[in-house]
């Protein structure tokens, strides 16, 4: 118990490149501190009342001064700023063909579906080496879903998807908390998450007797009498799904949206809010009917019918 | 010290009236500044034993000493205390209400009725969310994020949101009256740049409050009305959007952090020039930067949402401008440390609370750059880097200055020296125990311990039983000073007009002063801080 780590793990290709940048502003932190600290004890004893040190030629003003302690730290902001900025959008891009793993928070646990259908509480099992993304989304209050030693934290919405992605590069299992204040039991919202390497990794897949998600998805499709209007092919009533799933959609507004996730999820629970060109919303919610886990099956579905291209390759 | 100058005579504003009544009616700004230090040093107390309770749970990894549900409780009501009851008017209230009309040469504020007013709404506010507290409680954290607090949130959320929404009023009318004085009611000859630092710096906060304090009080009405009527604002469940509140909230609170660093950094300059006997450096631009933080304050809020889900674009453009905050703080810092050079410095306590301010600022300042950052903010944020963080801006830096400028303005305000051992061994004892709590806590965020957390992994106990301890500490390093202070009372009046042989108007009446402040209407005919070196403390 008496024994403590002074770093975190380090287990994400992003992980390494975020502590250089941290240790860079220890290092710029500790320069200036020490220029402080030194420049008032240096005063305070040469200057103290009772010595003699000549004050001649104090001053009051100096405008070279003012202007080098403003400008120098100014470069100095704005080089982190640069280099962190440049850092923050590579940890936000996720690559392409990333595997994506969907996530619901709750009060207070987090639920986590794989594509193929595993499912897993608290616990998010991930391959070494491998870029995944997580897809996620609150059925109550904001979450926020935190990885230390990944150094990864995003909230978690109700009533939108965020996303996060991350590249593990250590097998082991780390610290999975929640970090965005969401009521009583806050602090037991918390869980592992099990890097594994790749053959380890489809073992545990495989271990999991389960439908995968597309597969119930398709069900859910069928159950709720989505074909009756989506048909493949041709179609007359609503817009037919195959292919979409990456690809531009006119809407009747004339704006252009991606068909991506959370288009195809905001389409569910709020038909009205983008209507494809030459189609008219009749199109009722399925609001109460459908689970998140549901929703994201359905998703992951229409996500599959064919037009596999990923949202990312498209401007 | 300069003991030997005339004692006050005994029409001086204590002994202007008799009785209960004769406070709670006076317009009389003084008078109302002690009202003041009354209320906001018993909401400091209740804080601080918010504060207590939060550090004796978290010695351990398990939950034991309270509930959940109970710890949830008191780091909401300890933020929500400590932020609006105490931080927010400490310095403006008490040092500016007593201050800012000797300082300028005038007899009272401008709307001394408003004033009275002001500390009315504010014990209103403050009794109506205590009672909200002490039946019920509320634990949403200060922060009061959608759609925990209007929808799911079982706690006094309504009643809470009320009294703050009444102490904001509190705040503005404060803010307007500082606001006039400063522009109608200046001495002759007391033109812009003849100001003292502190009246600089409570312009500065004045016109942040006034900006600032009515979109807190509407974000604070529609969460009340989506709480209690279901309102669909902020809930998505209700057609809302969550985000908004957090836009709304801060663009209100990331500028009251500056309305609660600012008025310190105004007491640390009085401070630094006066006990190094040498005019303050750089007086144009300490007075710029001053301005150009409250301009900068409103522009940055966003920066508290980088991982909540806002456009990455708009997020680096909310990390660009906060970089650049860290210039005009960083300008100030530079020139209270130039002001020391070639200086006479001796050493009285206000001046060891200055160092401790300087110390401890520049640490929260510098720490600010790694959550300005967008890379390692998304790590760091929501975590106890945060907490350290913000505990080293509010308490290292707010708190200390407020005890820099209560030492020395107490001569002022009650006649009598504090005894300065004591004095000088609490600023140590408080300095210690302050980074005891709050450095480990750093460590801790940087290790990845979410905030708000009752249980914690076991791996995190020893840096909290560091930080318990070093509460401990502080703690103590609080009660010491209320000792003093109040034992100064007893004795008979022992100090003159200026026992620290300081320039400034105030330091030109009476000590206490009387209760029109100046005989006549004093005439400026300088510049300020007119120190030198050889005259000595």
């Amino acid at each position: 118990m008496w024994s403590f780590p002074l770093l975190p793990d380090r287990a994400s290709t992003v992980a390494t490149q975020v502590d250089m940048l941290y240790f860079f502003l220890v290092a710029v932190s500790l320069f200036f501190s020490l220029v402080i600290i030194v420049g008032l004890v240096y005063s305070a004893v040469r200057y103290r009342k009772d010595s003699k040190a000549s004050r001649e030629g104090a001053v009051h003003e100096h405008l070279g001064l003012e202007l080098a302690w403003s400008i120098i730290p100014l470069g100095i902001a704005m080089g982190i700023f640069v280099w962190s900025s440049v850092l923050y959008l590579g940890m936000h891009v996720a690559p392409s063909g990333a595997m994506e793993i969907y996530v619901v928070g709750k009060q207070w646990m987090w639920k986590i579906q794989h594509p193929q259908g595993n499912r897993e509480i608290n616990e998010l099992h991930v391959p070494v080496g491998k870029p995944v993304k997580l897809i996620m989304t609150s059925q109550d209050v904001i979450h926020s879903f935190y990885i230390p030693a990944f150094r990864i934290k995003q909230d978690v919405l109700p009533g939108r998807y965020s996303t996060q992605w991350f590249q593990a590069t250590t097998p082991g299992v780390y610290h999975l908390f929640c970090a965005e204040y969401c009521g009583t039991s806050h602090s037991g919202m918390i869980g592992k998450v099990i890097v594994l390497d790749q053959p380890e990794y489809e073992a545990w897949l495989a271990g999991g007797s389960s439908t995968a998600m597309s597969s119930s998805g398709a069900e859910l499709f069928k159950q709720f009498g989505c074909q009756t209007c989506h048909k493949s092919g041709s179609s007359q009533r609503g817009p037919s799904l195959d292919g979409l799933f990456g690809k531009q959609v006119a809407l009747i507004n004339g704006e252009k949206v991606v068909a991506d996730q959370e288009y195809l999820r905001e389409s569910i629970l709020n038909p009205a809010a983008k209507i494809t060109q030459g189609y008219l919303p009749f199109m009722p919610t399925y609001r109460n009917q459908l689970s998140h886990e549901q929703i994201n099956q359905l998703v992951e579905y229409v996500k599959g019918l064919g037009g596999q291209t990923s949202a990312s390759e498209h401007p | 010290m300069k003991h030997n100058q005339t004692i006050a005579t005994p029409e001086d504003y204590i002994h202007a009236g008799y009785g209960v009544r004769s406070w709670l009616f006076t317009v009389d700004h003084k008078r109302i500044a002690i009202l003041y230090l009354l209320s906001i040093t018993l909401f400091f107390f209740v804080g601080g034993f918010f504060a207590l309770l939060l550090r004796l749970e978290l010695l351990t990894p398990q939950g034991d000493l309270v509930s959940a549900e109970t710890y949830n409780k008191l780091f909401t009501m300890h933020g929500v205390t400590m932020v609006f009851f105490f931080l927010i008017p400490s310095i403006p209230a008490v040092l500016g209400n007593f201050l800012v009309p000797m300082m300028v040469g005038a007899k009272d504020l401008a709307f001394p009725r408003l004033n009275l007013l002001s500390w009315y709404l504010y014990s209103v506010g403050g009794l109506f969310t205590l009672y909200a507290m002490v039946t019920g409680g509320i634990d949403t954290g200060w922060t009061f994020y959608t759609p925990y607090s209007s929808s799911y949130a079982l706690t006094n959320v309504v009643p809470v949101v009320i009294g703050l929404f009444i102490l904001g009023f509190s705040s503005i009318l404060t803010a307007l009256n500082f606001i006039a004085t400063i522009h109608r009611m200046r001495a002759p000859g007391l033109t812009w740049f003849r100001l003292p630092l502190f009246i600089w710096a409570m312009y500065a906060t004045s016109v942040i409050t006034v900006l600032g304090t009515p979109v807190i009080a509407i974000t604070l009405v529609l969460l009340g009305f989506e709480t209690a009527m279901g309102a669909g604002i902020f809930d998505p469940a209700l057609g809302g959007d969550p985000i908004l509140f957090q836009h709304l909230f801060w663009f209100y609170s990331h500028p009251a952090v500056y309305i609660m660093i600012l008025p310190s950094m105004g007491v640390i300059s009085e401070v630094v020039t006066c006990f190094a006997r040498k005019k303050i450096f750089g007086y144009h631009f300490m007075a710029f930067a001053i301005m150009g933080i409250a301009v900068l304050s409103f522009l940055v809020w966003g920066h508290h949402m980088f991982v909540s889900g806002q456009s990455i674009y708009v997020g680096m453009v909310f990390s660009a401008l906060s970089f650049l905050v860290a210039i005009p703080s960083a300008i100030k810092v530079f020139n209270w440390t130039a002001t020391m050079y070639k200086g006479s410095i001796s050493f009285h306590t206000p001046i060891l609370y200055a160092f401790g301010f300087i110390g401890l600022f520049t640490i929260g300042g510098l720490t600010g750059l790694f959550l300005a950052s967008l890379a390692t903010d998304v790590h760091l944020t929501d975590t106890y880097f945060i907490v350290a963080h913000f505990h080293y801006i509010m308490v290292g830096g707010a708190i200390m200055g407020y005890l820099a400028g209560l030492h020395f303005w107490w001569p002022k305000i009650t006649g009598r020296m504090y005894n300065e051992a004591w004095a000088k061994f609490s600023a140590l004892i408080l300095f210690v125990g302050f980074n005891l709590t709050f450095f480990p806590q750093f460590i801790l965020g940087h290790l990845g311990m979410p905030r708000r957390y009752y249980v914690y992994p076991d791996e995190f106990q020893v840096l909290n039983v560091m930080s318990t301890a070093g509460a401990t500490i502080l703690g103590l390093g609080y009660i010491i000073p209320m000792v003093y202070l109040i034992w100064s009372l007893r004795k008979p009046r022992d100090v003159g007009e200026n026992p620290w042989g300081a320039t400034g108007l105030e330091w030109k009446t009476p000590s206490p002063p009387t209760t029109h402040n100046f005989e006549s209407t004093p005439v400026v005919d300088g510049d300020p801080y007119q120190y030198s070196p050889e005259e000595r403390a």
